[in-house]
């Protein structure tokens, strides 16, 4: 594997705490690799730790083969997107997308064919003589990205770049930045706390939990075969029935019994637009939500009905 | 309610600026006494004539220039260092340096002199009312810039050091621009509070280095004169146009 940044062991301790413990992993290059987890896990820090703002305490920061993490920032090609986006408010669109470029080339012109490309690119055309103020949210977004990308950094950090954004807003930019990703090959290192944000985006994605990454791998892997509760339930909804974990879409619900199911009453349903949840109590007493299409139903308070989901669906064995 | 504002802020208007408005209104009256006998601009002929005022009037403006940019470079480069490391007992020593009443500190100015020129061989001059007026200033000026730094997103900094900055690159392109509104205004205060001292510089002023106000308490105490009336509006357009400058700089930065 063509591993373009390699993190191999890092720890950072702040004074009171670890707020990145023995993380280690490998991005391979043009790769959508993200970083998840709860706020104060540990993603900003590991960004920074790239970035070169934090120095690790212990472990070694790869670029290409080639230690960075005793290098200053400038000297490090990997670009970020801050979470607030820090344009430079003095300046114009133009001049915040050429900022990087003056220490990079002494050549002007290819400089400036390369500014108008990327603005280009980033539908920031026209654009150029407005100053941050001016802008909305998802350009001040686009400004940012145009900034870093311009530089071409061999690795793109983006710190929760969407989380600014409305809602609506954000789905559209999030189908945007994959495409972007994929245009420009360029590897990302993206961190959110979203699941579903990091889910639909990346190749690779990590789970992080106070400090350490709890697992690695392909969305589709890590959903269908968490390895510990936590990334189970930060992953997607789950419910734990007699010790083992069945995400909600896995359980067919039914009016008449069938061989093997469980008999449920019914106490609420939460309409979701195209799917709905219906919350039931089991014989046991456990609250069981399963997932139905929003066609389905309705179903009624304290009516009885029958879950039943195949055992392949069973998240079994979980830390 | 709505009527009453207005006639109260005149009011304020007036006591504030009514003193400034009589002063210039006899610096070009005939008489001596204050009685109107017609306009006349003897007294601005018998200013430009007096070559004690002239003198002590370059000396203040060369001392008020000198200690400005000294004040202000080293003070915002303080200001800054303060906001980097945020320390609060540094911070409230500046107010302190605030509220010290201006004869202590002209005394304790003046000691500090004395002692050092046991060892140096130098006297009392226009070097000595510099740094005396270099050391007043900074806190005024550290307090201007600070303000504006409290408002500054460390995080730009950062951009600036991650899109190929050096750190003294990033203050420059980025933290200076930024700051550079209040840097002007703390200028503008520096050299207004230096233009105008007297109790500090008359006590570490040599015979070279009187000052225009030294000169102007020494004539005001001969008896009413109204040369000074001249002189005192020349200084007070002066300093309206300097702010006047000032803002205008404001706001198209
Ligand atoms: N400079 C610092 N000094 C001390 N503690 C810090 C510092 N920076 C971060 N921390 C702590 O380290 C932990 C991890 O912080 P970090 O910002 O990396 O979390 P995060 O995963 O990015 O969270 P969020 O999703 O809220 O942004 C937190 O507990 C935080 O309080
Ligand atoms: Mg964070």
């Amino acid at each position: 594997m063509d591993a373009v940044l390699e993190l191999a062991n890092v720890s950072k301790a702040f004074a009171t705490h670890k707020a990145v413990d023995d993380v280690s992993f490998a991005i391979p290059r043009g790769a959508f690799f993200s970083l998840l987890g709860p706020s104060g896990c540990g993603k900003t820090t590991t960004l920074r730790l790239v970035a070169g703002f934090e120095a690790p305490t212990v472990g070694e920061i790869r670029l290409n083969g080639e230690r960075i993490d005793l290098l200053p920032p400038y000297q490090r090609n990997v670009n970020t997107v801050f979470q607030s986006y820090a344009l430079f408010p003095h300046l114009t669109v133009q001049g915040n997308v050429e900022f990087g470029l003056r220490n990079k080339s002494k050549d002007a012109n290819p400089a400036a064919d390369k500014v108008r490309r990327v603005l280009e690119q980033l539908e920031l055309s026209g654009k150029e003589a407005r100053k941050p103020s001016e802008l909305s949210g998802g350009e001040k977004q686009r400004v940012a990205l145009a900034r870093a990308l311009v530089l071409s950094p061999e690795v793109l950090l983006l710190d929760e770049p969407l989380s600014a954004l409305d809602p609506q807003l954000r789905q559209q930019v999030r189908a945007e930045l994959r495409d972007l990703q994929k245009k420009t090959g360029v590897t990302f290192l993206f961190v959110t706390h979203d699941q579903e944000e990091a889910l639909s985006l990346s190749d690779t994605l990590a789970v992080m939990r106070a400090g350490r990454v709890e697992q690695m791998g392909a969305p589709q892997e890590l959903y269908r075969k968490p390895r510990t509760k936590f990334v189970a339930a930060f992953l997607g909804d789950i419910n734990w029935i007699s010790g083992v974990g069945v995400r909600p879409e896995a359980i067919r619900i039914t009016r008449g019994a069938e061989p093997g199911s469980k008999m449920a009453v019914v106490s609420a349903t939460s309409f979701l637009g195209p799917s709905a949840h219906v919350t039931t109590t089991i014989e046991d007493g456990t609250r069981v939500t399963v997932q139905v299409p929003s066609s389905d139903g309705p179903y009624a308070a304290q009516e009885t009905v029958y879950l039943s989901w195949s055992a392949t669906d069973e998240l079994r064995d979980l830390k | 309610m709505k009527r009453a504002l207005p006639l109260y802020a005149l009011g304020a208007y007036l006591f504030l600026h009514l003193p400034l408005a009589i002063l210039a209104i006899f610096s070009v009256n005939a008489s001596r006494f204050t009685i109107w006998e017609g306009f006349s601009l003897k007294w601005y002929r018998a200013m430009f004539a007096d070559r004690d005022l002239l003198e002590s009037a370059a000396n203040s403006l060369l001392i008020a220039v000198a200690a400005t940019i000294l004040a202000t470079i080293i003070g915002t480069l303080a200001a800054y260092a303060l906001w980097k490391k945020a320390s609060p007992w540094l911070a409230g020593s500046l107010y302190l340096s605030l509220v010290t009443p201006e004869i202590v500190t002209g005394i304790s100015l003046l000691a500090f002199f004395q002692w050092i020129f046991r060892y140096l061989h130098l006297r009392l001059g226009m070097h000595t009312v510099i740094l005396a007026h270099v050391s007043f200033s900074i806190a005024y000026v550290v307090l201007v810039v600070i303000a504006r730094l409290r408002s500054f997103d460390p995080a730009l900094e950062e951009a600036a050091l991650d899109l190929g900055e050096t750190e003294f690159g990033a203050f420059y392109r980025v933290t200076l621009p930024y700051l550079a509104p209040a840097i002007a205004a703390a200028a503008m205060l520096a050299f207004t509070v230096s233009i105008d001292d007297y109790v500090i510089t008359s006590l570490v002023a040599g015979v070279d280095s009187r000052t225009l106000p030294m000169v102007i308490y020494a004539m005001a105490r001969r008896g009413v004169n109204p040369v000074l009336n001249a002189v005192s509006t020349v200084v007070v357009a002066g300093l309206g146009a300097l702010i006047l400058i000032s803002e205008r700089l404001r706001r198209t930065a």
